[in-house]
């Protein structure tokens, strides 16, 4: 197991938000978090590399509790993607190169810029390796925060909505981008997930949030229409076209 | 969207010419070692300034003697004195208070993520000014004088730059406080600057009511800020904290450049973004104390220079801090020098050329133009 939660808790002033959060993550998997708005799917995400500290619980990467580790140390074996990366008068390059940072410590070496190098080829982001990312568009934004991450040399990829606001080829690219890099990097990533096709198409594993807890989790067969019916509150059919599973409601 | 599709064709040109590994890190070092150029140019441009200022003023020193007298040979007695006791210290004074500005500017405007930022604009420099007229007319650290060369003689500088400095913390404190509110626009943030210095320019005159009239008429010190008052000893005062200060803001530029990213992205990076921003502002709000203390309030130089220095060297702040504080000095140099020679043999406070040249800049950058 590449990560092992096990009752993770997060209260916001007196309200609980998350409870007795549990889970396990194999390595080179996709983990999609799934539930309505306002469930706790992005607080659980930040619980993970503590930009919100947990009240009780662990959080084990490679067996090691990333929530006793210092910020920089977890920056170093996990990689966040926001839902939205801020533009800049930075080019593609020196954007991407801030993923080196945990690893920096007075200057940049040969090495972080061919680390750097090697993530734009590996995401095919050539054309636009030296453009200014404040001329960029929301898709190709997207993919430099996931180079970004990439460059950090994570064990873990945490993806907060990858694919909110894009289009559909968008979508599809930023997703492809991070199925490619979980099987060919060796590592493991997790993400909250609106879109439930989209979360089934490229995800290995499910976790369903209700109430601030699980409700169910597991691997695409364990997913039933009641399941999304009991999360959502809205009656499914599950189909199969094509060995892809799609969720119609009805 | 012009740039893009240029820097794409000069891309994919580059590929072309070569093809091999590494040509991506070589196009980056190129575009890079244009920045280190750039910074460069701006430090031999700042030298040259050095001397055209120097040497012009009511008595006209020509250039080479300058050199002459600056590499310890004397030329003339007078231009000596000229040149060591009035001049050099003046035009220092205008190369280190201006980059102390704009790197004091610069620093806000990431941390806050706020292109309007500048200890100005955000009422930091007017609550500076108040502490050291508060210092010096309530607190006893200096006199004042009815000659307008020397209206005010600060002779307890340490306790007036501390008493400046504590009612810009304040200040910046209130500032932090308002960028914690969710929703709160760079243009709100700036309301609450107004604010906070009518507050202590309101607080200066209510000192002003009370002073008699040799305290009122130097009360103006702080009012215009001018670099000529600053002696060779208050000079190495400020430069010792700018210097500092500075090596401080260099250390932090990775993390300055993860915010500008976004708070989450620089929390995901390892970056305590509280922990940067609070130091980060109390650094920057030293620096605005100790020159505001000794100069008065030099408006604009802290917003207008920043952004001008993006518009030729980029957000990057390995390249930004740098080239925004050789924009400073370059920008309060000309100021100065040009305050100098406009109505000779008067000499205007420097502050009233900077505003002239800042208030229609920043209407601009309020109107949207951010990137001036």
């Amino acid at each position: 197991m590449i990560l092992e939660v096990d009752g993770v808790e997060f209260q916001y002033k007196s309200k609980e938000v998350l409870k007795n959060i549990k889970f396990e993550l194999k390595r080179n998997e996709i983990l999609s978090i799934l539930g309505p708005n306002g469930v706790g799917k992005t607080t659980l995400l930040k619980c993970m590399n503590a930009i919100l500290k947990p009240k009780r619980g662990t959080v084990l990467i490679e067996d090691e509790d990333v929530l006793k580790l210092e910020q920089i140390e977890i920056a170093r074996r996990l990689g966040y993607v926001p839902q939205r990366c801020e533009p800049a008068r930075l080019t593609a390059f020196d954007a991407i190169l801030l993923g080196r940072m945990p690893h920096i410590k007075w200057n940049i070496t040969t090495e972080d810029v061919m680390i750097v190098e090697d993530t734009i080829k590996k995401l095919s982001l050539e054309d636009m390796a030296l453009r200014y990312i404040d001329e960029m568009s929301g898709g190709e934004l997207q993919k430099i925060g996931i180079a970004r991450a990439i460059a950090q040399n994570p064990k873990l990829l945490l993806l907060d909505e990858p694919t909110s606001s894009l289009d559909l080829k968008n979508q599809l690219e930023i997703l492809d981008t991070v199925r490619e890099v979980v099987r060919k990097e060796n590592v493991s990533a997790i993400m909250t997930m609106h879109d439930l096709n989209l979360a089934f198409r490229y995800s290995d594993k499910f976790l369903f949030l209700k109430n601030g807890t699980i409700f169910a989790a597991g691997s695409m067969e364990d997913i039933t229409p009641d399941i999304i019916r009991e999360v959502y509150g809205v009656p499914v059919t599950i189909e199969n076209y094509q060995d892809i599973s799609v969720v119609i409601p009805v | 969207m012009k740039k893009a599709v240029k820097g794409e064709k000069m891309v994919k040109m580059l590929n072309k010419s070569t093809g091999n590994e590494g040509d991506i890190s070589r196009q980056y070092k190129e575009h890079t070692s244009r920045k280190y150029t750039y910074i460069l140019s701006g430090l031999v441009l700042l030298f040259v300034m050095l001397i055209f200022s120097i040497s012009i003023g009511s008595v006209d020193i020509p250039p080479m003697e300058v050199v002459q007298t600056l590499t310890g040979h004397t030329v003339s007695v007078r231009w000596d004195s000229i040149i060591w006791n009035i001049r050099l210290p003046q035009v220092l004074t205008a190369i280190v208070a201006g980059a102390g500005l704009a790197v004091s500017g610069v620093v806000m405007q990431s941390i806050l993520r706020n292109p309007l930022g500048s200890p100005f604009t955000l009422g930091i420099s007017n609550a500076a000014a108040f502490g050291a007229a508060f210092a010096v007319m309530v607190l006893g650290t200096g006199s004042t004088h009815s000659t307008v060369g020397d209206a005010v003689v600060i002779s307890n500088p340490y306790t007036t730059t501390v008493v400046a400095f504590a009612f810009a913390l304040a200040v910046t404190a209130i500032i932090l406080a308002f960028s914690r509110f969710r929703g709160v626009t760079p243009e709100v943030m700036i309301l609450v600057g107004v604010a906070m210095g009518s507050l202590f320019s309101a607080g200066t005159m209510f000192l002003q009511y009370f002073a008699d009239d040799v305290q009122l008429a130097s009360m103006v010190f702080w009012t215009f800020g001018d670099v000529s008052r600053a002696s060779w000893s208050e000079l190495a005062l400020i430069t010792g904290i700018t210097l500092c200060t500075v090596i401080y803001f260099l250390l932090e530029r990775w993390k300055y450049n993860a915010i500008d990213a976004g708070d989450e992205t620089a929390k995901g990076l390892g970056v305590n973004v509280e922990k940067v921003r609070l130091r980060g502002m109390m650094c920057a709000s030293l620096v605005t104390a100790i020159i505001v203390a000794f100069l008065g309030v030099i408006g604009f130089v802290g917003l207008i220079c920043p952004h001008m220095a993006r518009r030729i060297i980029g957000d990057d702040h390995r390249f930004l801090i740098i080239g925004s504080m050789i924009m400073g000095s370059l920008l309060l140099l000309c100021a100065d020098t040009a305050a100098r020679v406009l109505i000779d043999p008067y000499q205007l406070p420097v502050a009233v050329l900077t505003s002239f040249l800042g208030a229609p800049t920043f209407i601009y950058l309020i109107l949207g133009g951010r990137r001036i």
